[in-house]
């Protein structure tokens, strides 16, 4: 029986809903939710292990048979993808233990965490495009909890947006599902491309695809629909930061991946040179803001902006390389996010400042902080040891044979900007003489605690560090990837079993 | 100013009684006809607003001492378990089981472990729902 398919959903779901039961009783969740998390860390590696050995997985829930029941498919992007993230999900549990503090603890921090991990997996792994939709609300409810616990007056403003936006995009969601059901009446995915690929496709479709094109771009941040994420994710605490940044854009990524290979790849010219020319724009805005700005938080949100962009465009050039491009660096993107998210989430903890201009010097005090940011950013650009660089080299070797030559030009220039803006904080924060205005130099901040924060970070940037120079063992695994999104009736024939 | 509400004290002690059985009725009709775990929780709740509204909230608190964020953990767990228990038999996940019995006074009766189900969402539905008005009700 297929049932460890579910279990990346189920683990967390049960969790969560143990923790509910002792909410005050701090040590008790710091513990279960790590116990969980380790375990899950367990399951997702011998998921991605037997669909490498047997295929894909598919499990018809409740034995229903495919088209009719629901069925969740594991299909090796999905298991990668699930992987990646209990191994944020981890760094970042740790990460919180110090830092979210003990009022937060208190009201339910720990089980939305785990929340939000159902909802992540699920979307991951399920193969029905309603279920999609349930658990994309899963994830968006735990987040909404997650932007606002604490309470203060940014958060409140910021989480009124949040919601709306996504209230907003879940409504045009639901109104494109109700379209794709009246016209090809099933909501099993294997199944609506079967009858996509017998209809060949009219235009109705296309009107739908590029639908889900735009409520996937508002979850996922894509050029004119991501003004909502600078904000949103600029006030929660930095884990949660580091939750939604690495994971929640990567989300709608992976539906538009999902989508746009598996239904609608039948008019490529219209709806895929779409994505790429939204893609182009999307690498260009974030550049601009990444660049712009003077603050830690702001530069790494805007690089989310960038790497979204990158990834959309690998989809937008649906050719061998350009697809195992995408999926090589979306997982890479995952780690290093979290990673840079919390590195900058230990200098704001010892400077207090989040702007740049008043840091400076840091490396004299922190030079194992000041080393592993430095690898970090490194790896964000793509230089070569790194895990930034086989993605990267992928795409662009996609899109010279795909003739998108002003994607990869974009593309090239986009990574020496972003390289840029993150020297410009380690440049800025970490050379130089300690800034003048304190007397003695961020010696005053708890030792104990930073050495606490960075483990963390620091083991996601050795993840990170193994995935970028053990790049040839990781490969089969996104090869076998990308050949399922080239041929979808491998996925279909596995859910459909013909 | 005290207003005296004694007809309304009157009528919600005869109604509420009625309002539960009501509910309860809706809950186990949901395989067969209209109603179910969903409705049923609403109307049970709806049942302990009523009795909101003509008493306060610390004598519903003394009649129902029941904390409705376990009633939601509770209804959750009930419900996921269910699920799970699949797993044991080896079967997916979800997947229900039914059988005929001969109770002494019902008489030949199916029992369906989808029943179990729905409890647990009856049960969140009036975990959430209370939750929600009475934290409305109380913060200042």
């Amino acid at each position: 029986m297929n049932n460890i398919v579910f279990l990346p959903v189920l683990l967390p779901f049960l969790t969560g809903i143990i923790l509910i039961f002792f909410s005050k009783k701090i040590k008790a969740q710091r513990i279960l939710s790590l116990l969980s998390v380790i375990l899950g860390i367990v399951i997702s590696i011998v998921l991605v292990r037997n669909v490498h050995h047997q295929g894909i997985m598919a499990l018809e829930v409740s034995s229903w048979e495919a088209p009719f029941g629901i069925a969740m498919v594991a299909d090796m992007l999905s298991s990668l993808l699930v992987l990646t993230t209990s191994m944020v999900g981890i760094a970042i549990l740790v990460y919180s233990f110090y830092s979210i503090g003990i009022e937060r603890e208190k009201f339910f921090y720990y089980p939305v965490f785990q929340f939000l991990l159902v909802g992540i997996n699920g979307a991951f792994l399920t193969g029905d495009i309603f279920n999609l939709f349930v658990f994309f609300e899963v994830m968006l409810m735990a987040s909404y909890v997650l932007l606002v616990l604490g309470g203060t007056k940014p958060q409140l403003r910021e989480s009124l947006k949040y919601i709306l936006v996504n209230v907003i995009s879940s409504a045009l969601f639901v109104i494109t599902v109700a379209y794709l059901y009246s016209v090809v009446g099933t909501l099993n995915m294997a199944d609506i491309s079967r009858r996509i690929a017998e209809a060949g496709q009219p235009g109705i479709i296309t009107v739908i695809a590029v639908s889900f094109l735009i409520v996937f771009g508002l979850k996922g941040a894509i050029f004119p629909l991501f003004y909502w994420l600078p904000g949103s994710y600029y006030v929660p605490p930095i884990p949660v930061i580091a939750l939604f940044g690495a994971l929640l854009t990567k989300v709608g990524l992976y539906s538009i991946m999902r989508t746009y290979t598996l239904l609608f790849y039948h008019d490529q010219g219209y709806t895929h040179e779409l994505l790429g020319i939204l893609a182009i724009p999307t690498i260009i805005v974030g550049v601009i803001g990444a660049v712009g700005y003077w603050d830690l938080k702001k530069i790494i949100i805007y690089n989310i902006v960038i790497a979204v962009g990158v990834i959309a465009f690998g989809i937008s050039l649906m050719n061998e390389q350009g697809l195992s491009g995408s999926i090589f660096y979306m997982i890479h993107d995952i780690i290093i996010k979290a990673a840079l998210f919390l590195l900058i989430g230990v200098m704001i903890k010892i400077t207090g400042t989040s702007n740049l201009r008043e840091i400076s010097g840091l490396l004299n005090s922190y030079p194992f902080l000041g080393w592993t940011f430095f690898i970090a950013a490194l790896s964000l650009a793509g230089i070569p040891p790194f895990s930034g660089f086989t993605g990267k080299l992928l795409l662009l070797r996609g899109a010279v044979s795909g003739g998108e030559y002003v994607g990869f030009a974009v593309i090239l220039l986009s990574s020496l900007m972003m390289l840029y803006s993150v020297m410009k904080i380690f440049i800025n924060g970490f050379w130089g003489p300690p800034s003048p205005s304190r007397p003695r130099p961020y010696a005053d901040a708890d030792r104990v605690l930073v050495k606490r924060l960075l483990f963390p970070a620091a083991l996601l940037v050795a993840v990170s560090i193994v995935y970028g120079v053990a790049a040839e063992a990781v490969y089969p695994f996104i090869s076998q990837a990308t050949e399922t999104l080239m041929q979808p009736d491998i996925y279909i024939n596995a859910v459909l079993k013909e | 100013m005290k207003t005296n509400d004694l007809i309304l004290q009157t009528v919600t002690k005869v109604a509420s009684p009625v309002i539960f059985l009501f509910s309860i009725y809706i809950f186990f009709g949901g395989h067969y006809s209209p109603g179910g775990g969903f409705v049923g929780g609403l109307l049970a709740s709806g049942a302990i607003v009523l009795l909101l509204l003509s008493y306060d909230i610390k004598t519903v608190a003394n009649i129902l001492p029941i904390d409705y964020k376990l009633v939601v953990a509770i209804g959750l767990l009930i419900a996921a378990l269910t699920g799970t228990g699949a797993l044991v038999f080896d079967a997916p996940f979800m997947t229900h089981a039914y059988q005929y019995f001969d109770l002494p006074i019902i008489g030949h009766t199916s029992l369906h472990t989808a029943v179990l189900f729905d409890l647990g969402v009856y049960l969140v539905v009036i975990g959430v729902t209370m939750t929600i008005i009475q934290t409305i009700g109380e913060s200042e």
